[in-house]
């Protein structure tokens, strides 16, 4: 146990907790999300490139895990794979298919969904990273400043495929643009602390999510600009807020299949 | 008119120059003469090889969602992820043989899709649990390195500079797999039944990744040519041996049983002799009528036509 953990106030403890669940979860869906994408990009490098990100975005769920698991929240690994959806912190945006279809079969997944739902998400991520290496609790203000430097590259990756898909053919637009209204009607809860959003932001963990709200906007606004495209509207309140345990049946679907081996003796060692 | 046209003497001249540089184990480069056979036997091996690591992804991937804790997810995702990157890096060896002909990667993916180009016979194979994931990793990447690592010193030198890397790789491919394996033959009785089960279902393929000992079993092969060109030294049969070798005793040390009572080590010729895979079998999933060939050429084409549309974006984005 850490002086950290000694210091801590229950409702400080809970506070952490709860965003360590939110970023966690975060990264863990997308990722999942991502690694469903393995071997079916538009083109092969563009496989090599999204499978690293992914791959990337799992060992930052792994570590924010880590670090629940650190805090005496329960082990790593049964985090990850047994809590069921309305315990999950995880925004809708993540958790979100990727298109028609199951992956073991014949899916259509969509690339400018793909695109257009990593470029904001990762956009996001960065203006809370930023964020969180300034945070009241050190252990993440550290894990932040390492995700930091892996996300800078995640983001450009990110940021030029959406310049190049909205600067080329008028499907690829139409395309980009349906992405980009599918996205934006999930975003409501991408900053939201949910039920904890007081306790978190006086405890200084992270910035208000009116901050960071503005923040993102301000970060895309010149991407937007030159695309003379206007900046998409965060909706006030979400439909769903994942945060908070609201979750929709794709995340039900993704968790039978990312528990499957584990659930078959989730006692055992894998 | 004497200038341009060669004389047959004089072809006979250059190809006997091409074959001193092979016997001085000089390398050959891609901008050198070649003869024909020499071109075409590479591109036939080397897009195979390319095309095998990115339908390879597909079996594997199919564990990566599924993948039981976090530190299996991303090692089988980084795994993935190897294996296309030895694809693209192949796929430019071969597009760079391909100049002449011009044919590109486009050409290579409809060879891929109308049969013309295969892959290996692994890869058309189900997978039906987790231990396959690992039975991949240990001993189909293990079959992989024993003939790749026999080609480091190929005479074409691209091929063997990119065999260089991809070999590097696959060691850590293969204790990726071995590390899954061993968890689950240390395990409970049901994983330890998982692992053998697995195994049981991919010793035959695993004796037709390395091919029928001689052209007689399937009416070809390429092993001679391979072996003239000094592309390779050994033949399928040695390299088979050499993988009972090495794989018969740490099998057999982890407590599983090999799916063939009649596997037996002569000590006098140093030989294994053993069951023959159904090459009748072989034959039909080369011809990409394996247990999933049609499904994973289908994944494949499909998501390769549903995204043309990104394909055509970026070249117009270039432009
Ligand atoms: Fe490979
Ligand atoms: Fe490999």
């Amino acid at each position: 146990m850490n002086s950290h953990e000694n210091l801590m106030s229950p409702e400080y403890k809970e506070a952490i907790k709860d965003l360590l669940l939110q970023l966690a979860d975060d990264d863990f869906m997308y990722s999942y999300r991502g690694s469903e994408w393995l071997g079916l990009a538009p083109h092969i490098e563009a496989d090599i490139a999204s499978s690293s990100i992914s791959q990337d975005s799992m060992g930052h769920a792994a570590m924010y895990y880590k670090l629940l698991e650190d805090l005496g929240v329960g082990e790593a690994n049964e985090l990850a794979h047994c809590r069921v959806a309305n315990e999950r912190k995880n925004s809708i945006l993540t958790e979100r298919v990727n298109g028609e279809g199951y992956y073991m079969d014949t899916p259509q997944y969509d690339w400018a969904y793909a695109v257009v739902r990593s470029y904001f998400y990762t956009q996001a991520k960065k203006i809370k990273i930023d964020s969180l290496c300034e945070s009241s609790y050190r252990p993440v203000a550290e894990a932040a400043v390492k995700v930091r430097m892996e996300l800078y590259y995640h983001r450009l990756h990110w940021e030029t495929w959406f310049k190049q898909l909205m600067n080329s053919t008028e499907v690829a637009k139409k395309k980009m643009n349906d992405a980009i209204t599918l996205v934006m009607d999930d975003f409501g809860d991408v900053f939201s602390y949910g039920n904890q959003k007081q306790a978190i932001e006086t405890n200084r963990l992270i910035g208000t999510e009116e901050e960071l709200k503005e923040n993102w906007k301000e970060s895309i606004t010149p991407v937007f600009l030159a695309l003379q495209m206007t900046v998409p509207f965060i909706p006030e309140k979400p439909i769903k807020n994942g945060r908070n345990g609201e979750h929709t049946k794709d995340l039900d679907e993704a968790l039978i299949t990312l528990s499957e081996v584990y659930n078959l003796d989730p006692v055992a060692v894998w | 008119m004497t200038s341009l046209l060669i004389t047959a003497e004089e072809q006979e001249e250059q190809l006997a120059h091409f074959m001193q540089r092979i016997e001085a184990e000089d390398k050959i480069e891609a901008d050198d003469w070649m003869p024909e056979e020499y071109r075409q036997t590479l591109i036939k091996l080397i897009s195979m090889h390319g095309m095998s690591e990115i339908m390879g992804a597909l079996p594997e991937k199919e564990w990566v969602p599924k993948a039981p804790t976090l530190n299996r997810k991303l090692g089988i995702m980084a795994k993935v992820q190897d294996e296309m990157g030895h694809g693209q890096l192949l796929l430019r060896v071969t597009e760079d043989l391909l100049l002449p002909y011009g044919k590109n990667r486009g050409d290579l993916m409809q060879d891929l899709f109308n049969g013309d180009l295969k892959f290996h016979n692994v890869f058309h194979m189900e997978t039906k649990t987790w231990a396959d994931a690992g039975v991949i990793g240990w001993l189909v990447d293990g079959a992989a390195i024993i003939t790749q690592t026999n080609m480091l010193k190929a005479s074409y030198g691209p091929y063997a500079r990119a065999l260089q890397r991809i070999c590097a790789e696959e060691v850590f491919h293969a204790q990726h797999g071995e590390s899954i394996i061993m968890a689950l033959a240390e395990g409970t009785n049901e994983q330890r039944a998982m692992v053998q089960e697995s195994l049981n279902r991919w010793w035959e393929p695993l004796l037709m990744f390395f091919g029928p000992a001689s052209k007689e079993t399937t009416g070809s092969s390429k092993q001679d040519l391979t072996i003239k060109y000094k592309i390779r030294t050994k033949t399928n049969e040695e390299f088979r041996q050499l993988f009972f070798d090495k794989y018969i005793p740490r099998i057999l040390s982890l407590g599983l049983t090999i799916p063939d009572p009649t596997l037996n080590y002569d000590a006098e010729s140093n030989l294994w002799s053993y069951k023959q895979p159904d090459w009748n079998e072989f034959k039909k999933i080369i011809k990409n009528q394996g247990p999933r060939s049609q499904e994973r050429l289908n994944l494949r084409r499909h998501s390769y036509e549903y995204n043309s549309w990104v394909r055509e974006a970026l070249s117009a984005t270039v432009r």
